[in-house]
């Protein structure tokens, strides 16, 4: 039994500058694996990569046991890997709902496509509260849960959210965190991307720690929290 | 006599056809923020299409009636091919590379597209006559529509209401729509970005063919030169309503419409200006209009600021 998403040797560079060094990791299916690491780290290259916004130059991608390498950027969510971006860039002049909507552009099913809106309405009520506004006008925290509604739209296989608590009150990160943990509990497979190391390593199965471009440790999600390296580098203990 | 309502006539009807043409620029600025400027020129290729279609291809003393709607799909045929072609050939191969590259193809493109009609379409060194429509003009109360507006009249509106329903009922329009916003994230979505480019180009190219329709029945003549000015002008009503908005196309066209036909009507009416209400003056007071806009209004009349909150 393969897992859902193996990565093996990875690399990505921008022009001459290799931000990706050869990394490999693999996320099972129902799993909460998770990329630590500070800015600049590698982290945001690769779920772009993984993706299909960045091309790799070199390595290799499985994907429910197809490779994503040549696979153009839009063909990919249809494969069931859906990504919420870093800085959430939802549409802002579009309304909540027509967001949610373009959450599903593949989708033909318009029975099951209201279902999941009032879905991601359940999950984050304040959004059905707006559905008819522009979601430019939500708050950082409001757009978060709107860019992750509308990355499950297309009814993913794996979930890719990068960056989910940047720039939130610590309420606002409270809350998104336990909806991960709750997604996670409904057997979401997620691939997380995050800087508060502490909370993530809290929620996931797996942890890998990047550095300039290098997975340094990999771990379970407890060993990596009670790791003296990763207390000391991550989570701000001397 | 009271000649307002005839002037206002006017204006809305020169300015629909100027947002016809405007539509192609605030489309394809949208999404790929690029001024084409060869846009005038691909509405002029549509000119040429239609008269194709009725010199060429249907036979002599065709109806109009018959012959109205075979011209508009030639023009649009045309225009279409042209702009896709464009995009394919020329602007493609350059996304990504700094913004003056594909300005300056554009600009190229646009001389080489005149050059290339006055050279190899037969007797196009002069005007062309274009067919008409037989009939008197129309008139309601004291307001006179010119036979060959009529078709702008149905035109226009029409076509208004299509792009409208389209960009936003239609999964590609909202496709469209994800692009213009934020290109990278559409194609998280599903969204073809390359696809949608090629859509808007054409979309572009068949509103300003109809605009070329349009233009040859209001003028009664095309020539290699007919897109210059007018995709000049239409290039205006786009900035003036807003670029990179379809309805401040449209808004932006029926505006400076109206200045120019109310210019030509009533500046020469005023003391010590008699000179300047001719119908030269007239692109003056538009682009006077232009500045004047953009000077307390930089974002187009329903433009937006650029700035969205993160």
């Amino acid at each position: 039994m393969t897992a859902l998403l193996e990565v093996e040797d990875l690399r990505v560079a921008y022009g001459k500058i290799e931000a990706v060094k050869g990394i490999s990791f693999k996320v099972e299916a129902g799993e909460v694996v998770t990329l630590i690491g500070t800015n600049g780290a590698g982290k945001t290259t690769t779920l772009r990569t993984l993706s299909g916004l960045l091309k790799p130059v070199g390595g290799q991608i499985k994907f429910n046991g197809r490779s994503l390498k040549k696979i153009p950027a839009h063909n990919i969510v249809s494969l069931g890997l859906a990504h919420s971006p870093e800085g959430r860039h939802i549409f802002p002049r579009m309304t909540i709902e027509d967001n949610l909507r373009l959450g599903a552009f593949l989708r033909n099913d318009r029975p099951g496509i209201e279902k999941d809106i009032q879905r991601a309405y359940d999950l984050f009520p304040i959004l059905g509260e707006r559905r008819k506004q522009a979601a430019g006008t939500l708050s950082g925290g409001e757009q978060q849960m709107l860019a992750m509604g509308r990355a499950l739209m297309s009814q993913p296989k794996l979930l890719m959210l990068d960056e989910p608590s940047m720039g939130l009150s610590p309420i606002m990160m409270q809350k998104i965190m336990s909806t991960i943990a709750e997604l996670k509990s409904l057997g979401t497979t997620i691939l997380l991307v995050e800087q508060n190391a502490q909370a993530a390593l809290s929620l996931a199965d797996h942890g890998h720690v990047m550095e300039v471009g290098n997975i340094v440790l990999s771990g379970s999600g407890q060993d990596l929290l009670h790791d003296e390296s990763v207390r000391k580098a991550y989570l701000g203990e001397d | 006599m009271n000649e307002l309502p005839q002037q206002l006539v006017n204006g809305l009807l020169l300015g629909s056809m100027y947002g016809l043409v405007a539509i192609g620029y605030t489309m394809v600025y949208g999404i790929v923020q690029l001024i084409n400027f060869a846009h005038g020129e691909i509405f002029m290729t549509g000119g040429f299409g239609a008269l194709t279609v009725y010199l060429y291809v249907l036979p002599n003393g065709t109806s109009m009636w018959v012959a109205l709607p075979l011209m508009l799909l030639g023009a649009i045929i045309v225009a279409t091919t042209v702009a896709v072609g464009a995009e394919r050939f020329a602007y493609r191969p350059l996304r990504g590379a700094p913004r003056l590259a594909p300005l300056i193809t554009a600009i190229g493109l646009s001389l080489a597209l005149q050059q290339a009609v006055w050279a190899w379409y037969p007797d196009a060194k002069e005007s062309i006559n274009f067919p008409q429509i037989d009939g008197g003009p129309f008139e309601v109360g004291n307001v006179t529509v010119q036979t060959g507006d009529i078709f702008l009249l149905i035109a226009a509106p029409i076509s208004m209401a299509v792009l409208a329903y389209f960009v936003l009922k239609t999964r590609t329009g909202r496709g469209m729509q994800a692009t213009a916003q934020d290109p990278d994230t559409a194609k998280l979505m599903g969204v073809n970005t390359d696809r949608i480019i090629v859509i808007a180009f054409a979309l572009g190219a068949a509103f300003a063919a109809i605009g070329a329709v349009a233009y040859g029945l209001k003028y009664g003549q095309v020539q290699f030169r007919m897109g210059f000015i007018l995709g000049l002008k239409a290039f205006t009503a786009a900035v003036l309503g807003g670029i990179g908005n379809i309805y401040g196309a449209m808004l932006g066209g029926l505006v400076l419409g109206v200045a120019e036909a109310l210019s030509t009507a009533y500046i020469s009416d005023i003391p010590g200006m008699e000179q300047f209400g001719s119908q030269s003056w007239a692109n003056v007071w538009a682009f006077v209009l232009l500045i004047l806009v953009l000077l307390f209004r930089p974002q187009g009349l329903l433009g937006e600021r650029v700035a969205d909150r993160a």
